[in-house]
C-alpha cells in the first residue's frame, strides 16, 4: 500500500469566498499581516499496485478534482509529484 | 407525455418537480439513480434539487457519475430535452453537460428567499414560450449557487435582476447548452407553479417539458 495524498486548491483566479472570510477574521483577531488567504482540501488515498501516482492522476481527472475550478498536486508517500 | 424525474439519494425536490408537472398535463415518471435507461417512453428529463450524496466532494459531483446519468446523456444526444434545477444544474455542469461550475456563494451563506430572474435566451425549447425580456419571480435556495463559466462562449438562459447575484458571473441564473435542449438554473420553478406559491411563473418550464 502507498499512500498517496492529493492538496486541491481553488485556481487562481477563482472566487473564494471561503479565503475572504477566513482572511478578514484573520484581521478582526489583530493579525495585521495576512495578504491572502486560499482555503482547499486535501484527500488521503491508500492505493495498491504498480503506479500509485499514476493512478491517483486518473482519480483526480474522472471525479476528486474539477479543473474548471480547481487545480491539484498529487504527492507520493516516498516523495515523487505531480501537479495539475 | 412522460417526464422523467431522477431521484439520487439526498434528492428533495423530486415530488414538487412532479407535482408542477402534472399541474401543466404531463405525466412524470421517478426513475433511481442506479437506472441504467430511462423509461422508453421519455420525452423529458427532469433533475431535481437538492443535496444529493451530501453535497460530498462537490456538488454533484458524485451523482453526475451515477448510472443514470450515461442514459440521460444519450437522451439528450437523441435530441431529448433535459431540465436541472439546483441540484440538477450542479449535477448537469459537472456531468458536462453544461458548461461551467457552481461555486460557493459569494456571501458564504444558504439564500433562501423570491428573487427574479429575466428571460435572456428565448432561442430555445425551454424558454420559447416564455419569451425574452420576460422576468419571472421565483424563489432560489440554495448555498453553492455561484455559476462561474466564460459567459463569451455560454449561453446564458436566465439572468438575476437586483442583488440577488450569488456571486455568478454575468449574473447568469441559467444556462443552455449550445443545442438550446439541456437548461440548467438555480432557481426553483416548480416552487413557483401552483397560486399557493404566489407565482406561477414558473410553469412555463413545465409545460415545456410536458409539451416535449
Amino acid at each position: 500500500m502507498t499512500r498517496v495524498t492529493v492538496t486541491v486548491m481553488p485556481k487562481q483566479g477563482v472566487l473564494d469566498p471561503q479565503g475572504q472570510t477566513v482572511a478578514r477574521a484573520l484581521g478582526q483577531l489583530g493579525f495585521a499581516n495576512v495578504g491572502g488567504v486560499r482555503v482547499g482540501k486535501r484527500i488521503e488515498l491508500e492505493l495498491d499496485g504498480d503506479d500509485p501516482l499514476g493512478q491517483a492522476r486518473e482519480m483526480c481527472e474522472r471525479l476528486l478534482v474539477n479543473e474548471l475550478i480547481e487545480e491539484y498536486e498529487v504527492v507520493g508517500e516516498g516523495g515523487g509529484s505531480t501537479a495539475s | 407525455m412522460s417526464v422523467a424525474i431522477l431521484r439520487f439519494p439526498g434528492s428533495l425536490d423530486h415530488a414538487s418537480a412532479a407535482r408542477a408537472v402534472e399541474a401543466v398535463g404531463g405525466t412524470p415518471q421517478e426513475v433511481w439513480h442506479a437506472s441504467t435507461e430511462l423509461p422508453a417512453e421519455t420525452r423529458a428529463v427532469v433533475i431535481p434539487g437538492g443535496f444529493s450524496y451530501g453535497d460530498h466532494l462537490r456538488p454533484g459531483a458524485v451523482a453526475s457519475r451515477a448510472p443514470v446519468m450515461a442514459d440521460v446523456k444519450r437522451h439528450a444526444e437523441r435530441g431529448g430535452l433535459v431540465l436541472g434545477i439546483c441540484n440538477g444544474f450542479q449535477i448537469l455542469c459537472e456531468s458536462g453537460l453544461l458548461p461551467g461550475a457552481l461555486r460557493p456563494n459569494a456571501t458564504l451563506s444558504f439564500v433562501c428567499r423570491q428573487t427574479d430572474v429575466e428571460v435572456i435566451d428565448a432561442d430555445s425549447p425551454w424558454t420559447e414560450v416564455i419569451g425574452a425580456g420576460r422576468v419571472l419571480s421565483i424563489p432560489i435556495k440554495n448555498n453553492q449557487g455561484a455559476w462561474y463559466g466564460d459567459p463569451d462562449r455560454t449561453r446564458v438562459a436566465l439572468r438575476y435582476r437586483g442583488e440577488d447575484r450569488l456571486g455568478s458571473v454575468d449574473a447568469a441564473a441559467g444556462v443552455l447548452d449550445t443545442s438550446g435542449r439541456v437548461l440548467g438554473l438555480m432557481p426553483h420553478p416548480e416552487e413557483a407553479s401552483d397560486p399557493l406559491h404566489g407565482s406561477v411563473d414558473g410553469q412555463g418550464l413545465f409545460r415545456a417539458a410536458a409539451a416535449a
